[in-house]
């Protein structure tokens, strides 16, 4: 976390206040909100009304998908298109939906380097269509979509658009007018700012049905008393983030290069997935044929090298990577991925250590 | 040594973990993921395989203090322990999943890619002594797994650590008590934990789908009933024959044979039960000993001792008991013991 965001968080919540209490304390959290919310939107290219504050991605993605969906679906219009490699937040949304709810999905499928064509979508854009969710930057394979013309095809069809940018903000440049989205979630973690703390940006004319129901207090779109101290960590990050975006993403795209090439050359069999251009500054994912991945993690992890397999997830198992197999690996080869993400805090040392170990590392972890 | 810690989220594999670290080894837990869909929270009495039991085994590392991963073992689980049980049950004999599993997975996959990354061996909570290479019964009788265990190999007797065998069940709680462990109270596991309900006949029907066949009475050659399914009866079954026919004379009538091909059970009386000669496919040997040999022999999970005499038949034992047994079926594990040490193990083709 950034310590201006640990600073923020911790100045308030030594204020005690509920955003939505009339009196003077109250207004005293309110304030601290609408100004978080008023930077928020600033750093983003929204407006203010436009940022719902949330519990996180996972929550902003749920009120999204299913918020338009239920809000379209009175208009007839239940089928909902999705790219084949969107995060779990979206996809099980939309698996909930089409077990419960009467909708439909299409996944749109991707290249081999887990890019979306847009000519895919447009086929698709029958009068039919609830929404469209496309996330922006793969959290995995760090592939970045070409946003605006694919929420450009969508409003041609009359059909929102929604996308998962939690990977994107604070990596590359987001402007939510510019986009020409309808909905975007974003999350403080991702970006240097507190956890639990999200927001989803909502275009004034978008409808959404809430998932929570209470006081109404984030447009009535969103009920719960605000997480003052969240909020206003959540927004001095971004801003900072923001600000700091073309530095992160240039400094972290050299090094990342660097891994790249060097990666390359100590293990000349080792498969460079995603985009070549296309991609989060701060992201590298190979695949080492013949390895097991889970034994790739555990003997980085032991020489202090820390790397994923696929994404984390609630049992600690790594299932084959989805996005993998969207992007067209069979099972054996998606299992024998790893993601390399660097951050504010990496460095040239770091990738040294990892370049040291890996030769012998996969060596060992090929059966 | 630089050990893996397979840990399942019980409090055994809890214990035996922080011993081998007491012991000074480096000590790395895994827990095995054997279900390819695993249900959040535990149910029944199994001891496995939920992500509940992930997180105990993850909460027990972390008291501990070792590095801690899941492996999804679930494909080689389903290929070499479920599918292996159903294809037994359907060839008409009676398989053991949990010596499948340590024959297969535990103490093969898991062991294999232990060495292959670096480890020295791995360690279990099993209760069963190992002492240079030599298992033998655990301090608790009531518990004592070296039954399940005696299908291993020298080798991979070898490269395994099994810290709990001198300690009785209560010794291991009060030990995970003073340690700190969340486990130290969690109840144990019993049933086959790929079967959560414990409703075996119900798991193979649905499993194999309805086979019926007849029922036939091995004294008179009659009809006496109809089944389902004959991969849901054992030899030595007496409950649940829904036979229509009585008995001639009157008394119960038990499971003598399962024959699949022709989906015939026969049934008889409790006296046809009795087996005084095993034969075995090719046996494994731990304590290799010549030909012919007196020894003991125990022929399925908590059954009784035998007394024995093992000679060669084709590439397999002939067991020749001096006390008869009885509901012994083809594909159970027969498991020699000189005293309390295991010998050897193969697994049971035929009774007479």
């Amino acid at each position: 976390m950034l310590p201006e965001a640990v600073e923020a968080v911790s100045e308030a919540m030594r204020e005690v206040g509920n955003a939505s209490s009339l009196h003077a304390t109250g207004r005293r959290a309110r304030r601290v909100v609408e100004e978080s919310r008023e930077s928020l939107a600033f750093a983003l290219g929204a407006r203010p009304s436009e940022v719902v504050f949330t519990a996180g991605g996972t929550e902003s993605d749920n009120l999204a998908v299913k918020g338009i969906f239920w809000a379209r679906r009175a208009t007839g219009r239940t089928r909902i298109l999705a790219s084949a490699l969107e995060h779990h937040a979206v996809l099980d949304a939309i698996e909930w939906l089409v077990a419960h709810e009467g909708a439909s999905v299409t996944w749109l499928p991707v290249d081999r380097d887990g890019l979306l064509d847009p000519a895919a979508l447009e086929e698709e854009l029958t009068d039919d269509v609830a929404l469209v969710t496309v996330m922006w930057a793969n959290n995995e394979v760090g592939t970045v979509q070409r946003v605006r013309e694919l929420a450009d095809l969508s409003h041609a069809a009359g059909v929102p658009f929604h996308t998962d940018a939690v990977q994107a903000v604070g990596q590359l440049p987001v402007d939510f007018a510019a986009s020409g989205v309808d909905a975007l979630t974003l999350t403080g973690h991702k970006l240097g700012g507190p956890l639990g703390a999200g927001a989803l940006l909502l275009g004034r004319d978008v409808a959404c049905t809430p998932l929570l129901h209470g006081g109404g207090q984030e447009r009535d779109v969103r009920s719960g008393t605000l997480d003052t101290p969240g909020v206003r960590g959540l927004a001095v990050a971004t801003s900072i983030a923001v600000s700091r975006q073309p530095d992160t993403a240039a400094r972290l795209s050299g090094l990342r290069d660097d891994l790249v090439k060097r990666v390359q050359d100590a293990v000349p069999f080792a498969a460079y997935n995603g985009h070549p251009d296309r991609r989060l500054p701060g992201n590298a994912h190979f695949s080492f044929p013949g390895c097991e991945g889970d034994s790739l993690l555990l003997l980085l992890d032991a020489r202090g090298v820390e790397v994923s397999t696929g994404s984390a997830c609630s049992s600690g198992v790594a299932r084959p990577s989805h996005v993998l197999v969207a992007m067209g690996q069979d099972e054996t080869t998606a299992r024998s991925s790893l993601r390399f993400s660097l951050g504010h805090t990496s460095t040239s040392e770091d990738v040294d250590a990892l370049v040291e170990a890996l030769p012998a590392v996969v060596e060992r972890a090929r059966r | 040594m630089k050990l893996l810690a397979a840990m399942s989220g019980g409090v055994d594999s809890a214990v035996a973990a922080a011993l081998a670290v007491e012991d000074g080894h480096s000590v790395t837990g895994v827990h095995l993921a054997l279900s390819q869909a695993p249900a959040a929270l535990r149910s029944g009495s199994r001891g496995c395989c939920s992500r509940e039991d992930a997180r105990d085994a993850s909460r027990a590392a972390d008291v501990i203090g070792i590095p801690f991963y899941v492996w999804d073992l679930a494909a080689e689980f389903q290929a070499s322990v479920i599918d292996d049980f159903v294809a037994e049950y359907a060839a008409g004999r009676t398989p053991n999943p949990c010596v499948r599993c340590n024959e297969k997975v535990k103490f093969s996959a898991v062991l294999d890619r232990a060495l292959q990354l670096g480890f020295d061996g791995v360690v279990t909570g099993h209760h069963a002594r190992l002492v240079d290479g030599v298992l033998s019964r655990s301090a608790d009788i009531d518990k004592d797994q070296s039954y399940v265990l005696g299908v291993l190999t020298p080798a991979q007797l070898a490269a395994t650590v099994l810290p709990l065998g001198s300690f009785t069940k209560p010794d291991v709680r009060s030990m995970a008590r003073a340690r700190g462990l969340g486990v130290a109270d969690k109840p144990d596991s019993h049933d086959i934990c790929f079967i959560a309900d414990g409703d075996t006949a119900g798991f193979l029907r649905s499993a194999l789908g309805p086979q019926p066949g007849p029922v036939v009475d091995a004294l008179t050659g009659a009809v006496v009933g109809t089944h389902d399914g004959a991969y849901g009866y054992t030899v030595g079954q007496r409950r649940g024959l829904g036979l229509t026919v009585p008995a001639a004379d009157g008394r119960p009538r038990y499971v003598l044979s399962v024959e699949p091909v022709s989906r015939t059970v026969t049934v008889g009386p409790a006296t046809a039960l009795d087996v005084s000669t095993v034969v075995t496919d090719v046996p494994v040997w731990s304590v290799p000993r010549s030909l012919p040999l007196q020894c003991s022999v125990q022929l399925r999970a908590h059954g009784m001792v035998h007394d024995c005499t093992v000679s060669a038949e084709g590439e397999g034992w002939s067991l020749a008991l001096a006390t008869s047994a009885r509901g012994v079926a083809a594909g159970q594990t027969a498991v020699l013991y000189d005293g309390d040490t295991v010998l050897g193990s193969a697994t049971i083709r035929s009774t007479a």
